[in-house]
């Protein structure tokens, strides 16, 4: 039988069904006539064939949510490039202020009006932060209109407050029904992916302040508070309790005074 | 379909995997992490209509090697594999169970040519790329990580060690 030689690689291309049309019969003849070969060649292909079966499972698998949070963070993905000097969340931070009344309620205890704030920013935090297609309507790099956008639409000036020296960057927002009428909510993300939302609504009795409170609605944490003409919910399943008071504080100190 | 959408659409398949290369669930989906991480450190090294599944892949294996280098520094005892210790108790079938072991005893470099051209079902061209090795070199792992599980899976000793003296 005089053929060209069969290499080791060609072997291995067939095992893997590679191997050029052209050099198919060659090799089939050649391992024809050396049925150890042919056999180590077939042991090859069924090995393969069990270590798919043995993996394959995980490609139907729910993808972890910390994993698609890490694939999805810093939505734009041209804004890598500008890599920003993370700050500790809660570093930059000072200590509360004195006006935080300390009593934590739950929803159900706090009064009926400002419950149902918690409640629906407890609910749309659930409903849009674990997305990661769609977190937002409006992405934040174009805040701009975003902010114009919205400031129309509930008829009250409204602004995203920057949270960036914290470790959260606007992700954007969206517009949502509330109770009454239109409701705006921004969403932040952390470098590592976790989450938190602003939830504001303009509040029909104008002269009104309240202090925080504090309730949890399954496992999302919101500090809420009404400040004269507006009702604000800051909402996370993420960040423990200090760490979202200390966000509160810093959201009321940009927003207040409108 | 820009790239932070395919970078999602690609997890599952560095999940499968990574959970292949280190042999159990949790450390799999820290590498996965860790690489998702690592390419958005990195991505303005990617370029842009190149095949973004080799470059992750690259990525992921550049993790990975850091990450047993890393154990090996921080275990005086691991010698050349120190990774196999945590590997081998989650898997669910017994043939699941020996394959996963039998692949935890490949050396790395092979397993990983093996793992990219069985399971990833890469190029040969493309391992090359991917692991940064000539084509040669991903030709001559494959082969022995193939004999070797072969031999393993028989139950015996690789064909290469078997000097029979007479």
């Amino acid at each position: 039988m005089s053929e060209l030689p069969v290499s080791e690689t060609e072997l291995q291309a067939y095992a893997d069904g590679r191997l050029t049309p052209a050099r198919l019969a060659a090799v089939e003849a050649w391992l024809a006539a050396r049925p150890e070969e042919a056999e180590r060649i077939a042991a090859y292909r069924r090995l393969a064939q069990e270590v798919r079966g043995a993996y394959d499972s995980m490609l139907s698998e729910p993808v972890p949510a910390r994993l698609r949070h890490a694939a999805a963070r810093r939505l734009p993905w041209r804004r890598l490039a500008a890599v920003l000097a993370w700050v500790a969340l809660g570093v930059a931070v000072g200590a509360p202020a004195g006006w935080y009344a300390k009593r934590e309620r739950t929803v159900a205890q706090a009064a009926p009006d400002s419950t149902m704030l918690a409640r629906r920013a407890a609910v749309a935090h659930a409903v849009y932060s674990p997305e990661v297609r769609h977190p937002v309507e409006v992405g934040a790099d174009d805040e701009q209109h975003l902010v114009t956008w919205l400031s129309k639409r509930l008829g009250a000036k409204v602004r995203a407050p920057k949270l960036d020296e914290v470790g959260m960057s606007l992700v954007g927002g969206r517009l949502l029904p509330g109770d009454s009428g239109p409701v705006a909510l921004f969403m932040y993300q952390s470098q590592n992916g976790r989450r938190l939302t602003l939830y504001l609504r303009t509040e029909a009795s104008r002269n009104r302040e309240t202090a925080f409170r504090y309730a949890r609605e399954n496992n999302v944490g919101v500090f809420y508070w009404i400040d004269r003409e507006m009702g604000y919910a800051l909402a996370s399943a993420d960040l423990s309790k200090d760490e979202l008071l200390r966000l509160a504080n810093l959201v009321y100190k940009q927003l207040e005074g409108g | 379909m820009d790239e932070a959408q395919r970078l999602v659409e690609l997890i599952p398949r560095l999940r499968r995997y990574a959970r292949a290369l280190v042999g159990d669930r949790a450390s799999a989906d820290d590498l996965v992490q860790d690489t998702l991480e690592r390419a958005w450190t990195k991505l303005h090294l990617y370029r842009r209509g190149t095949d973004l599944r080799a470059w992750l892949f690259t990525v992921m294996h550049n993790v990975h090697v850091n990450r047993v280098r890393a154990a090996r520094l921080n275990d005086p005892l691991g010698d050349e594999m120190p990774e196999l210790a945590q590997r081998g108790t989650q898997a669910d079938a017994l043939l699941v169970r020996d394959l996963d072991r039998a692949i935890a005893r490949l050396p790395a470099d092979q397993r990983a040519v093996l793992l990219l051209v069985t399971l990833e079902e890469m190029s040969y061209d493309e391992v090359a790329r991917t692991l940064g090795i000539p084509i040669g070199t991903v030709m001559s792992r494959l082969s022995r990580a193939r004999e070797k599980l072969r031999a393993m899976m028989l139950g015996q000793a690789p064909a290469a060690k078997l000097k029979v003296v007479k």
